[in-house]
């Protein structure tokens, strides 16, 4: 077996250390060492986009990197998206908007869709179909999948004059 | 239309399982983890057709951390029979040989040995160990080569012509003599992939007792119970399968793959395997829709009557036999009442995975066909192309090709919809742009389900089912328990169980979930109100026939209860209430769809956009309108997809070139426009609130109805799946364009 490497990073806001083989993914980390399944994988090959996480700042499919280049790096999952027991606006949204069917999709949506909302709180629906464009989903046709994006993007912007 | 008012059916309630699957936390096949967990990994054939010499596995068994190694060889040896693995009676020996490759591969991809080891990386490092020596053997790869004298026979003695069936209705020569146009055109259709964003996975315990469990995502985890037991020959008593959350499955994930083979690894490691396949393997290993040749001649009068039809299909079943032709020619012509015709259905084996069920498996192939056939004749007689269709409308007593004749169907409100949509009448405001029209026709299946409904004395019900839950059936099945017991949809708590602890319940597939085990969810809410009355009769010392019931109060006389109320009084009535039904229910009902699609086509590229889309179905009565609509939208858009970009690419060899999701192109968010819905509601007769069943008629018409519009936008009829910008640029090079 290769000789495992310490790593440690701040995931969803939290120290964690682990302890991780140079060959496995950071999806691999995050699901099989540190049992957080709620990243999903389609493809892993970078194409699908389940397994959408935000990376120092920036949205990348895990599967894609390794887990050793977590060292030292603020990573945020679909486990850190909700507000302690109440749901993030894009979470009620996409419930309230019927926008997953299947539901494995759903995590990198949201956590891809999030990542837009920060950085830009009023994207029009061309905007919102080209940040997604990464992420597939096989149930929807996205069409509820755009409208609760919109949505979540008025309610948060409401949240923010308040 | 259903007109009846209702106060649970017909809302738009969040789904129960809904917390769950936007925080992450609901728990699929993959995410399944148990103490002792070993990893597996499947040796694939590299080749498409071969014979195998030899398999040593020694150096795998010899490589650190290897726990166990299996090939078909670990089979228990049983006699050659006929078994049912729900599609239809199969040998045992495909049924087996599918699941690990007997004595050839027929396939490249195909299961030949596996290995368990500590860590899935160590598994796939010894799986490169096992030394397979194969004899290559010339492959086939379509329907129409594979049925020349001269091909690569699949199956020892066997042609590969596996079986064919032909529907007469009236007699079609003299219908054609009739006929003043008539149409005829070959089509081909591309192997395409259901696309199911989570891959195959399956976790099995062979247990010290005997006892087999087995943690998987399935579409029907009674199928896996059934398949796993006939292929490993144990009892199905001796299997429990507890289905995980599903991502998706669209048809293809009835079959089983992986379950019997980590069984079979964990009788022999004495630990629990966990398989989980790659994309690649998803691609080459599982079972995508068949590919097809098709030839379809329709003749029409000049005031637009059809007087006959014709089809030959032929139909690439993959490695075993059971292409899905025969749903192809219940389908073809269904859409229209047709007094002469004739089908011809071949199912053909080649050497492609074998394939299974896609989202109303056949139709779309049939309906491609068809449907540009029908707008030719409406062009060539100068009709429009949903007046031509509302002429020859299939309705209620009309006789179809395969024989049934249609109870109350909703094919002409459908065509009427669509024709009083805004869409059909609004301008196309642009050069290279057309609009086209198609319909479809899916028949639903009905099947057996079982349902059980625990009330709890706060009033609330937990309702125990059997269908596993692709989109969001957990809250349509108990929106129609809580219609029956008049209480709120979020009292009733809905889980799917294993298959120790519910009645048996067929796959969640054929449209047949919301209608049937819906169905029996009412059933089983029937019984409870039944019991109820009779505790009411018992506190109010009257004949239980002297309770009524209605809107969730029971009343006798001047006594009133509430559900909630009288559910306190259980304890002290003779213990809990317990309501179950089982139904195999006969009034499956129909479900046609139609399709409005504007495109604007690149002469410079041959891309095709979809502008705007409308998707038209009658559902009977939509439950969930919600979820109702987003099986339209998401059936629409695997129908685009299928339509302009995704196929097999094969290599002579038998190689698929693009079994990436980079290469496989499904549509993205990008390249749709919004999908508008239109629910039309002819209610089912056969069902208490209606239901047809929405999941797959939507599938149906979007092929044709975009290949119509590509016609009006460029002049140049396709017949070839998909019109990808190359395929669209060669038809328009060869019409001079
Ligand atoms: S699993 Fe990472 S992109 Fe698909
Ligand atoms: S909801 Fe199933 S893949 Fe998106």
């Amino acid at each position: 077996m290769p000789a495992q490497t310490h790593v440690t990073a701040t995931i969803n806001g939290e120290p964690v250390q682990f302890l991780c083989e140079p060959r496995q993914s950071l999806l691999e980390c995050l699901r099989d060492i540190l049992g957080m399944t709620g990243t999903k994988e389609g493809c892993n090959d970078g194409n699908c986009g389940s397994c959408t996480i935000v990376f120092d700042g920036r949205i990348v499919t895990s599967c894609l990197v390794l887990g050793v280049e977590a060292r030292g790096k603020e990573i945020s999952t679909i486990e850190g998206i909700a507000r302690g027991n109440r749901l993030h606006p894009l979470q009620q949204a996409f419930l309230e908007n019927a926008a997953l069917q299947c539901g494995i999709c759903t995590p990198g949506f949201i956590v891809a869709a999030k990542a837009l909302l920060d950085q830009e709180p009023e994207p029009d629906e061309e905007r919102i179909r080209f940040w997604l464009a990464n992420n597939l989903c096989r149930c929807t046709g996205y069409d509820k999948i755009v409208r609760a994006v919109e949505q979540a993007a008025a309610v948060c912007k409401q949240e923010a004059a308040r | 239309m259903s007109a009846k008012a209702y106060s649970v059916i017909g809302t738009r309630p969040i789904r129960h399982d809904g917390a769950d699957k936007v925080t992450g936390r609901a728990l699929y096949g993959a995410d399944f983890t148990a103490a002792g967990l070993l990893h597996g990994a499947i040796v694939r054939s590299p080749h498409a057709h071969a014979r195998i010499k030899s398999i040593d596995t020694t150096r795998a068994l010899a490589f650190p951390g290897v726990k166990a190694v299996v090939t078909s060889a670990d089979f228990p040896e049983t006699a050659e029979r006929m078994v049912d693995l729900g599609e239809g009676d199969t040998p045992l020996s495909y049924a087996r040989g599918n699941v690990l490759a007997i004595d050839k591969v027929l396939y490249r991809g195909h299961a030949v040995a596996a290995v368990a080891a500590a860590s899935p990386h160590v598994a796939e490092e010894a799986a490169a160990l096992i030394d397979v020596v194969y004899e290559r053997l010339p492959c086939v790869l379509t329907a129409p080569e594979a049925m020349l004298e001269s091909a690569p026979q699949l199956h020892d003695g066997k042609s590969n012509l596996a079986s064919q069936f032909q529907h007469v209705l009236g007699d079609a020569a003299k219908g054609f003599a009739e006929a003043d146009v008539v149409v005829e055109r070959e089509f081909n259709t591309a192997t395409v992939h259901q696309g199911y964003i989570e891959p195959h996975n399956a976790t099995a315990l062979w247990n010290n007792d005997g006892r087999v469990h087995v943690w998987c995502s399935t579409q029907g985890s009674f199928v896996v119970r059934d398949c796993t037991a006939l292929i490993l020959d144990i009892p199905v008593s001796r299997v429990k399968v507890t289905p995980m959350e599903i991502g998706g499955g669209f048809g293809g994930k009835i079959p089983v793959y992986l379950e019997p083979v980590a069984a079979l690894l964990s009788k022999k490691s004495g630990r629990p395997v966990k398989i989980v396949m790659t994309r690649k393997d998803c691609f080459e290993a599982t079972g995508p829709t068949p590919g097809s040749f098709m030839r379809v001649k329709i003749g029409a009068t000049k005031d637009g009557r059809i007087t006959a039809a014709q089809a030959y299909l032929a139909f690439e079943a993959g490695a075993y036999p059971g292409a899905m032709v025969g749903p192809a020619g219940m389908t073809v012509f269904a859409p229209y009442d047709i007094p002469n015709a004739v089908v011809d259905g071949f199912d053909v084996v080649v050497n492609k995975p074998s394939t299974a069920a896609y989202r109303a498996p056949g139709a779309p192939n049939a309906a491609f066909a068809t449907e540009s056939v029908i707008d030719e004749l409406a062009q060539k007689l100068g009709i429009d192309p949903i007046e031509f269709r509302l002429k020859n409308a299939a309705k209620e007593g009309t006789r179809r090709v395969d024989g049934p004749k249609f109870r109350r169907i909703g094919c002409v409100e459908v065509l009427e919809a669509m024709k009083n949509h805004p869409h059909y009448s609004a301008p196309l405001g642009g050069p290279n742009r057309g609009r086209g029209v198609a319909v479809g026709f899916w028949f639903n299946v009905g099947l057996q389900s079982s349902a059980t409904l625990n009330v709890n004395a706060d009033g609330t019900v937990n309702l125990v089912e059997g269908s596993t839950d692709i989109g969001g059936t957990r809250t349509s099945i108990a929106m129609q328990a809580a219609e029956v017991l008049g209480i709120p949809v979020a009292d009733v708590n809905p889980s799917v169980a294993d298959t120790d602890s519910v009645g048996f319940t067929a796959v969640t597939g054929g449209s047949r979930t919301t209608f049937a085990t819906g169905w029996a969810a009412y059933e089983a809410a029937q019984d409870v109100v039944r019991q109820m009355k009779q505790r009411a009769a018992k506190l109010w010392e009257v004949e239980a026939a002297a309770v009524s019931f209605d809107s969730g109060v029971f009343t006798s006389g001047g006594r009133k209860l509430t559900f909630k109320e009288l559910a306190d009084q259980l304890p002290a009535t003779g213990g809990p209430v317990v309501g179950s039904a089982t139904v195999n229910p006969r009034g499956v009902g129909g479900s046609f769809a139609g399709n409005i699609v504007d495109v604007e086509v690149d002469p410079e590229t041959g891309k095709t956009t979809i502008l705007r889309f409308t998707a038209v179905q009658d559902v009977g009565k939509a439950i969930h309108p919600s979820y109702v609509e987003g099986q339209m939208q998401g059936g629409s858009v695997q129908g685009i997809g299928w339509a302009l970009n995704e196929e097999y690419f094969m290599g002579a060899d038998g190689t698929m070139m693009n079994s990436s999701f980079l290469d496989y192109r499904m549509p993205t968010a990008l390249d749709l426009p919004m999908i508008d819905t239109c629910i039309v509601e002819v209610a089912n007769p056969g069902h208490p609130f209606g239901v047809r069943g929405v999941g797959e008629a939507n599938i149906v018409p979007p092929t044709p109805a975009i290949a119509n519009a590509i016609e009006r936008a460029t002049g140049v009829r396709m017949t070839r799946l998909p019109m990808s910008p190359p395929t669209v640029m060669e038809a328009l090079w060869s019409a001079g364009n």
